[in-house]
């Protein structure tokens, strides 16, 4: 090859074509804005039924969480994510299918040693972030007396 | 057999007997669904697992190769196969029927080259009468052990491609039949430093240039003397490589330039770059090339299997994809 590295890097990635922004960008901001407003709807709702405000946005988080997991059930959110991209990545919609899909997925190794196993190999990371930065944020909330 | 530069010429051709191609739901709509011995109503292929779907695609193709050639199992002295899972083991799983013996193999996407270069170099050695070269790729099984599950909602870049669902199967035997293997060049590995696993058609055609330049060397051919020229699962992003990497050294191939990863589907059926895997050479070969050569309409073909020599750790650990092409030639009409 008359090419160096270099020189071949330019050559394919010239070769490549990108990722279709202009079409993905709004998709992903329609179908995000359009889940956080069936958030807010939903905070409505359970504010309506009497539920406290915290209270309130957790249930509006597990409803959100039990539509992704129905929706990966349903075979339906793989299709909607392949249109929406980050716009069902970002919510936590997306963290429900990443936990719903390796476990659907592997059943076929057993329950224990494929759903169980393999249903964080997506979202291990995630809980591993938010588990370790919300022990952090306690322990400073208890240093600086916000427990008192 | 002769041996020049990397290739080696079988002077006494080694024949093609019979050869067959089973194809899931997607390659049965494709354009070539029609030419397939079978295509799955769906990828299960009746089974409960995608590797035991795969399993029994690779079943169907070899019974189907069997029956063409009306041979029994029991005539052939040596199967020689592979797949994309850990260990091979839809290929073991389903020669574990057979009760022939058994070579695994492993050239990832290149299998199908491979498996008929040492077929052909086993028969024509003397250490074998009658060869079954396969390779099988399944989307599904392949999609859970390298990318991510079936469920999992994501989007794929425009140079990714999509693993065929797809078994090849060819018999080779001694006795003389329509389509020979005349020659064959194993492949060198070459890794230009591609390091992004979604687009292996960059990762493989620097090895699919130098194959073909070190075939051309070694036979004093050129490019124009082929009827067609078909790398292995190169997509739309490596072939157009394959095309600037020969233009530069001022040998432009011609349109009897092609790739099987660009034949398998349809502009409207949504694989990004095209098709990849071991299944997508191999079916297209079974599938239409071979029976091309038999029936006249090909006279010579140059068959160049490419594989991406990488794993889900390798590129983990941040390593870049080295690649290997395989060319086998093939001549019918004799």
């Amino acid at each position: 090859m008359k090419f160096n590295r270099k020189e071949y890097q330019a050559l394919y990635q010239k070769a490549s074509p990108s990722s279709p922004s202009l079409r993905n960008v709004p998709a992903a901001f329609v179908t995000g804005g359009v889940i956080c407003a069936l958030g807010q709807a939903l905070k409505t709702v359970f504010l309506a039924a009497g539920l406290e405000d915290q209270a309130a946005g957790t249930a509006v988080s597990c409803a959100l969480i039990f539509l992704g997991v129905a929706l990966t059930a349903a075979r339906l959110f793989e299709k909607l994510a392949k249109w929406a991209g980050a716009g069902t990545l970002v919510p936590i919609t997306g963290f429900a299918n990443a936990i719903a899909a390796p476990a659907m997925e592997f059943k076929t190794e057993g329950f224990v040693l494929g759903t169980c196993v393999k249903m964080f190999s997506i979202a291990g990371p995630v809980l591993t972030f938010g588990i370790s930065a919300s022990v952090i944020y306690g322990v400073l909330f208890w240093l600086l007396g916000g427990a008192a | 057999m002769r041996r020049k530069g990397d290739t080696v010429f079988f002077d006494e051709p080694v024949w093609v007997e019979s050869c067959a191609a089973v194809g899931g739901k997607k390659e049965g709509e494709g354009p070539l669904g029609a030419r397939f011995d079978e295509t799955g109503p769906d990828n299960r292929f009746g089974q409960k697992t995608w590797e035991k779907a795969e399993k029994r695609m690779i079943e169907l193709t070899c019974t189907h190769a069997l029956s063409k050639a009306d041979v029994l199992p029991t005539a052939v002295s040596c199967a020689l196969g592979g797949d994309l899972l850990n260990q091979c083991i839809s290929s073991a799983f389903a020669i574990r029927g057979l009760g022939v013996p058994y070579l695994g193999l492993y050239g990832a996407c290149s299998t199908m080259a491979e498996g008929l270069l040492l077929g052909a170099a086993l028969i024509a050695g003397g250490f074998a009468n009658r060869t079954l070269c396969l390779a099988s790729s399944h989307f599904c099984s392949a999609e859970r052990q390298y990318r991510y599950p079936l469920e999992y909602g994501g989007q794929r870049p425009p140079c990714a491609q999509w693993t065929a669902t797809a078994c090849g199967a060819v018999l080779l035997r001694r006795e003389k039949a329509k389509v020979a293997v005349t020659a064959a060049t194993p492949g060198r590995i070459y890794d230009p430093g591609v390091t992004d696993s979604a687009n292996m058609g960059a990762a493989m055609a620097q090895s699919a240039y130098e194959t073909l330049r070190i075939y051309f060397r070694d036979s004093s051919t050129a490019p124009a003397d082929y009827d067609l020229i078909l790398t292995g699962d190169l997509a739309s992003v490596g072939h157009g490589l394959v095309r600037q990497l020969f233009a530069a050294d001022g040998t432009p191939l011609g349109e009897n330039y092609q790739d099987c990863g660009m034949l398998l589907y349809g502009p409207e059926q949504d694989v990004h770059a095209g098709a990849s895997g071991c299944g997508c050479s191999a079916a297209v070969l079974c599938g239409s090339v071979l029976p091309d050569l038999a029936a006249g309409r090909l006279k010579t073909v140059l068959f160049c299997g490419t594989g991406a020599l990488m794993s889900p750790t390798s590129a983990n650990q941040g390593e870049s994809i080295p690649g290997i092409c395989h060319l086998v030639r093939l001549e019918g009409g004799k």
